[in-house]
């Protein structure tokens, strides 16, 4: 909500200096921003002007020839083009030498053979607007040849308040000149009683009533005859709503628009002759629909509050005017709308139906019940004012009244939420300034608020109030010694950042990535999962939850690639989401560790093999940060069927590694060479701690043997069989070679394997040794046909 | 004889000098010390002499076999120690030739940013505490005192799921409510995490990070909130910062605050925080006549921006491996 700052120190009763004021607004909670009243608010040179002739201009059609008063006694001729430049307008006028605020110089010149001794100017051209036609008109009795700033009163600051929700009473020059009051730590004069508005008994009022007492706790209305709807806004009203932001529509509607900014009611003006019977505010019918200002038919469905006549809904109540009752130029008799509607009563349809407006804006958040009245008088008094017209009597319906109830603060609480004791004398008047009545109770005070804080409901409202009007710089911060329950992560589960570091240690670069993916992405990578769709995605490719990190990750590869990045380790750790319909809750979070790696296996080095990374790189990275883990061929559909695997720790599930399918690889437009992994963490975190560690005291003993066998033969299997028929102080064995080729019949292969021995009790004898490996060899022949390579 | 012993030295001399390597002094060694040598020769020799003699030849030939010895080692050492050289030498390296191996990874800005913040507060008594992402309404909201009508529940903010049944964590307060249900005070925890919002553009994305902080207590107070923020933001800019804390309104909390840091272009606001509205409390039944408590949250992504220059938040989230290269070993 932007004000005019001369406004509100009107209003206020003295000059409120910008800059001071913003910085003691924002620190009491109306975060604000100062803005000029135009963006050149002096205008040198700028002054009214009369047009007092119009002629063709001989040599050009669009173009007129003006004469014009400039005040200075003689006449100026004026070459101009627009169209809405006549005898008998007052209008800017730009005398040679000045300047317009985007720079341009104002000269005496010709236009097409004809002098022109200056230029009459457009709202646009002088700042005052973003775009506008014709000329900037202006009132009638604007002086000729006064200075256009002094006669618009540009010599002003706007000021624009951000309002938290629960500061709807702020949203009127009466609301902040109330709030800069009680910062001074006085309560704002009420102001003038409203005008004695002389009622024409012989106007038949309109009768109103409220069906939906609950919604509306006060509705008041008046016809107003005579009315000339078609006369100009004038001069200063057209400003003070420009510098709120608001553009001029038509006088009546300007008015309301004009007490709305400055008392913080919505009024809305019905054009009467449209209207039949009653006027009434009720929930809407079911199915009932409304054809409203913005030219739309809404169909009302959920109880909305609307104003209707005998004829039907003829506005969404605090939302927006209907189009059958519309105000139009020849509307003679207006039937004024000033009525409360409360907050739940207008909150739900103004979104349901995405229609937000200034009104909506303020009745959402609370509209004082004791303004209707005045707002309904002081908008008659500018309508009789500027538009003329004879004025009914004022009608009115009550609605359940909105009671305020007292709330209690207590002394001890406001100190201990505080930190601070605030002299009791202090905060009395603290809430006083702020127009509550405080009376003292046995352990503090009791508070009833006015009726425009529809904020203050408990205890912790009020020492809220007194807090920020003190200032939370006074409340200050001190040292203390916090009540803390230690807590220690559990050492048998791996920490994310243990992981982390594991991983960085290890070459691999972090990622974070959407969680939402694109739903089709997520599909072929795992076909078999139940996703969970977003209902409302921010764009297309972000539709899903992904239910693997890979969905993410392939989007980052190529990312890279395409970007001349040719070798990649990355990982993400984040959350993957599947459905698990028929429990409860029926969503299913998995925390992972997904990763890929691209590119060469070992940094590109003057003195390193050129390989690209395989699938024993990246099993090597993984063994490294999942011991204990073991590894299955198996089909992925992401994944190539022949480099894929399983990995299992302990029996559960671990997760997944292999390379990239190429035709994934194809559609994803990914290298094929691309490897990927994702791990569960909650299978990876659990580790068995260290416990009684043994370092060997006798000396270990080593057989190298190389062992043939059918190519098709894993070597997982045969490893199993030789720690089968191993004695126990087989340690470990090492596979050193895998040899295919000369010297071996075909589909054979040759494994090389280290067979490290080990008694923790004493030295190994040859004997013992030699019988072991020869145990193996015997195992290894009768499972797999396994001999000796000679 | 005398003669012959002197001139036996002299050639001896002659050649040790001349030996090129410790292969060849051995070979003089032998020549001239061995069983077969010349001057053991000429011992062998004395026998025929005349007693008196004898003893003086003698001694000659002994201390010709002492010199030669003596020239034999030093050629020997100084050869042995010119070989050495030689092979150090010949072993030489251009050690300005890049190293071998893998470099170190990076660990994400916004996890490092989220590591500080913990180790912070972890310092001052906090422990960490995570929770889901697809939470329900009474988490994410009713518990948290954010009513029905309130704007934020609706789908221009918030993101849903399963036909509206379930929502996208908009804020980790969520972990907050469960931790207050499931645990006496006093609490004194951090909630870092993933939470997303309906909302698209340059300083918005519609995931981000946050480290929200809870302290529930007897009696905790707005001056111990801002005392405990002001030591964490002078602890994570590593000096003291201009701060202001300006009321603001939370439906969790109250009284509440923005904080604002100064900087290079004036005030900056960083995180919202205020004591627990007892609505809250009564929510998670915690009573609230005994006990207070106090919130706030931090935007990860804004911290992680002010600390490392980054000016477009959407870097965070491209994952440029260039951008993450930034944050490596270095770094």
């Amino acid at each position: 909500m932007k004000l005019s700052m001369n406004w509100l120190s009107e209003r206020f009763g003295a000059p409120l200096a910008p800059e001071a004021w913003a910085e003691r607004f924002t620190l009491a909670g109306l975060e604000c921003e100062l803005l000029p009243a135009s963006s050149d608010t002096r205008l040198d040179g700028v002054v009214v002007g009369h047009i007092t002739g119009v002629a063709a201009h001989p040599e050009a059609d669009k173009l007129r020839v003006c004469t014009v008063d400039d005040g200075s006694g003689s006449s100026r001729q004026i070459v101009c083009g627009a169209d809405n430049a006549r005898e008998g307008m007052a209008a800017p006028l730009a005398l040679p030498g000045s300047r317009m605020p985007d720079g341009r110089a104002i000269e005496a010149t010709e236009l097409r053979g004809v002098a022109s001794a200056g230029m009459l100017c457009s709202a646009a051209e002088l700042g005052l607007a973003e775009s506008s036609k014709g000329l900037l008109e202006l009132d009638l009795d604007a002086p000729a040849g006064q200075p256009l700033a002094e006669w618009l009163g540009l010599d002003d600051t706007v000021i624009e308040f951000e309002l938290t929700p629960d500061r709807g009473d702020c949203l009127s020059v009466l609301g902040v000149a109330r709030e800069a009051a009680a910062l001074e730590g006085q309560q704002l004069p009420v102001g003038p009683a409203p005008t004695d508005i002389p009622e024409d008994g012989a106007i038949d009022a309109r009768t109103v009533a409220i069906e939906a007492p609950a919604l509306c706790p006060v509705y008041w209305g008046r016809r107003i005859h005579g009315v000339d709807a078609t006369r100009r806004s004038p001069d200063w009203l057209r400003e003070r709503l420009r510098r709120s932001g608001l553009r001029s529509v038509s006088l009546v509607v300007d008015i309301t628009n004009y007490v709305m900014l400055e008392l913080g009611q919505p009024l809305h003006a019905f054009n009467d002759a449209a209207l039949c019977g009653t006027v009434c505010v009720r929930r809407a019918e079911q199915g009932e629909t409304l054809r409203l200002l913005n030219d739309e038919n809404y169909t009302l469905d959920h109880g909305e509050l609307v104003i209707a006549d005998d004829d039907g809904a003829v506005a969404l109540a605090g939302v927006m005017g209907g189009q059958r009752a519309e105000m139009r130029a020849d509307s003679g008799v207006v039937f004024l709308e000033s009525a409360c509607f409360l907050p739940e009563a207008v909150a739900g349809t103004g979104r349901r139906h995405k229609l937000h407006s200034d009104a909506v804006h303020r009745y959402e958040r609370g509209v004082d019940p004791a303004l209707a009245r005045r707002a309904l008088d002081r908008a008659t008094a500018l309508i009789l004012e500027l538009a003329g017209g004879t004025a009914g009597a004022a009608v009115m319906a009550e609605g359940d009244s909105v009671k305020a109830h007292p709330v209690t603060l207590r002394r001890q609480r406001l100190d201990d939420m505080l930190g601070v004791t605030v002299a009791g004398e202090r905060v009395r008047r603290i809430l006083e300034s702020l127009g509550m009545t405080v009376r003292e109770a046995t352990e503090g005070w009791e508070v009833v608020a006015p009726s425009w804080r529809y904020d203050i409901a408990r205890e912790v409202d009020l020492v809220e109030e007194v807090a920020r009007v003190i200032g939370y710089d006074e409340i200050g911060a001190s040292d203390y010694a916090a009540q803390i329950a230690p807590r220690a992560l559990p050492e048998g589960r791996r920490s994310d950042s243990e992981l982390r570091a594991q991983l960085v240690a290890r070459g691999f670069s972090e990622v974070v990535s959407y969680s939402f993916v694109e739903g089709g992405l997520d599909a072929a990578l795992r076909p078999d999962a139940a996703r969970i769709p977003v209902d409302n995605p921010i764009a297309e490719p972000y539709d899903t939850m992904r239910s693997t990190l890979w969905s993410s990750l392939l989007p980052v590869v190529r990312h890279n690639v395409s970007r001349q990045q040719r070798r990649l380790r990355i990982f993400e750790i984040a959350h993957v989401f599947e459905a698990a319909p028929g429990v409860h809750p029926d969503v299913r979070e998995r925390e992972c560790l997904a990763g890929a790696m691209l590119g060469r296996a070992r940094p590109e080095h003057w003195d390193e093999r050129d390989g690209a990374v395989d699938f024993f790189d990246l099993k090597g990275e993984l063994q490294a940060i999942a011991p204990q883990m073991t590894v299955e061929a198996a089909r992925h559909p992401a994944l190539h069927p022949g480099r894929c695997a399983q990995l299992l720790r302990e029996g559960e599930m671990l997760g997944w590694m292999g390379q990239i399918h190429p035709q994934l690889a194809a559609r994803v437009d990914v290298p094929e060479s691309l490897l990927l992994f994702e791990l569960d963490l909650a299978v990876l975190r659990p580790r068995t701690l260290p416990w009684q560690p043994q370092v060997p005291e006798y000396p270990s003993s080593r057989r190298d043997l190389s062992l043939v066998v059918a190519e098709d033969v894993r070597c997982a299997d045969l490893l199993a069989t030789a720690h089968e028929a191993a004695p126990t102080f087989l340690r470990d064995i090492v596979v050193f070679d895998v040899y295919q080729g000369a010297g071996l019949e075909n589909g054979c292969k040759a494994m090389a394997l280290g067979l490290i021995f080990q008694d923790y009790s004493r030295t190994l004898t040859d004997e013992r040794v030699d019988e072991a490996t020869q145990g193996i060899v015997e195992a290894a022949r009768r499972q797999w046909g396994a001999r000796i390579r000679g | 004889m005398q003669d012959e012993v002197e001139a036996l030295l002299e050639a001896a001399r002659r050649d040790i000098a001349q030996a090129p390597d410790t292969a060849a002094v051995e070979q003089l060694r032998v020549a001239l010390l061995g069983k077969k040598g010349s001057l053991t020769a000429l011992l062998k020799q004395l026998g025929g002499l005349p007693a008196d003699e004898r003893k003086q030849m003698g001694e000659r030939i002994n201390r010709a076999k002492q010199e030669a010895q003596a020239a034999l080692t030093a050629r020997r050492e100084a050869l042995e120690t010119a070989e050495a050289e030689a092979r150090l030498e010949a072993e030489r390296i251009d050690v300005t030739l890049p190293g071998r191996g893998e470099p170190l990874g990076a660990a994400h800005p916004i996890s490092r940013t989220i590591a500080r913040m913990e180790a912070i507060f972890g310092q001052l008594g906090f422990s960490t505490e995570t929770g889901p992402e697809i939470e329900d309404d009474h988490h994410n909201f009713e518990a948290l005192n954010i009513p029905p009508a309130h704007p934020a529940r609706a789908m221009q903010d918030t993101f849903y799921v399963r036909g509206g049944e379930y929502l996208l964590r908009t804020h980790t307060s969520p972990v907050q409510v469960r931790t207050m249900r499931d645990r006496a005070p006093p609490i004194r925890i951090i909630c870092p995490g993933r939470v997303y919002r309906v909302d698209l553009d340059r300083t918005h994305s519609p995931m981000f990070h946050q480290v929200e902080g809870l302290y529930v207590a007897e009696k905790v107070s707005f001056r111990q909130l801002q005392h405990d923020l002001k030591q964490f933001l002078a602890l994570f800019f590593e000096k003291e910062v201009e701060v202001r804390f300006r009321p603001s309104y939370f439906p969790f909390t109250e009284p509440s605050a923005e904080v604002d840091i100064r900087g290079e272009r004036g005030w900056m606001e960083v995180l919202g925080c205020g004591l627990v509205h007892p609505n809250v409390f009564e929510a998670v039944g915690i009573d609230p006549e005994r006990y207070s408590g106090y919130a706030f949250g931090i935007g990860v992504e804004r911290f992680a921006m002010l600390r490392y220059g980054v000016d477009d938040l959407r870097q965070f989230f491209a994952n440029d491996q260039r951008f993450l290269d930034s944050f490596g070993a270095a770094a």
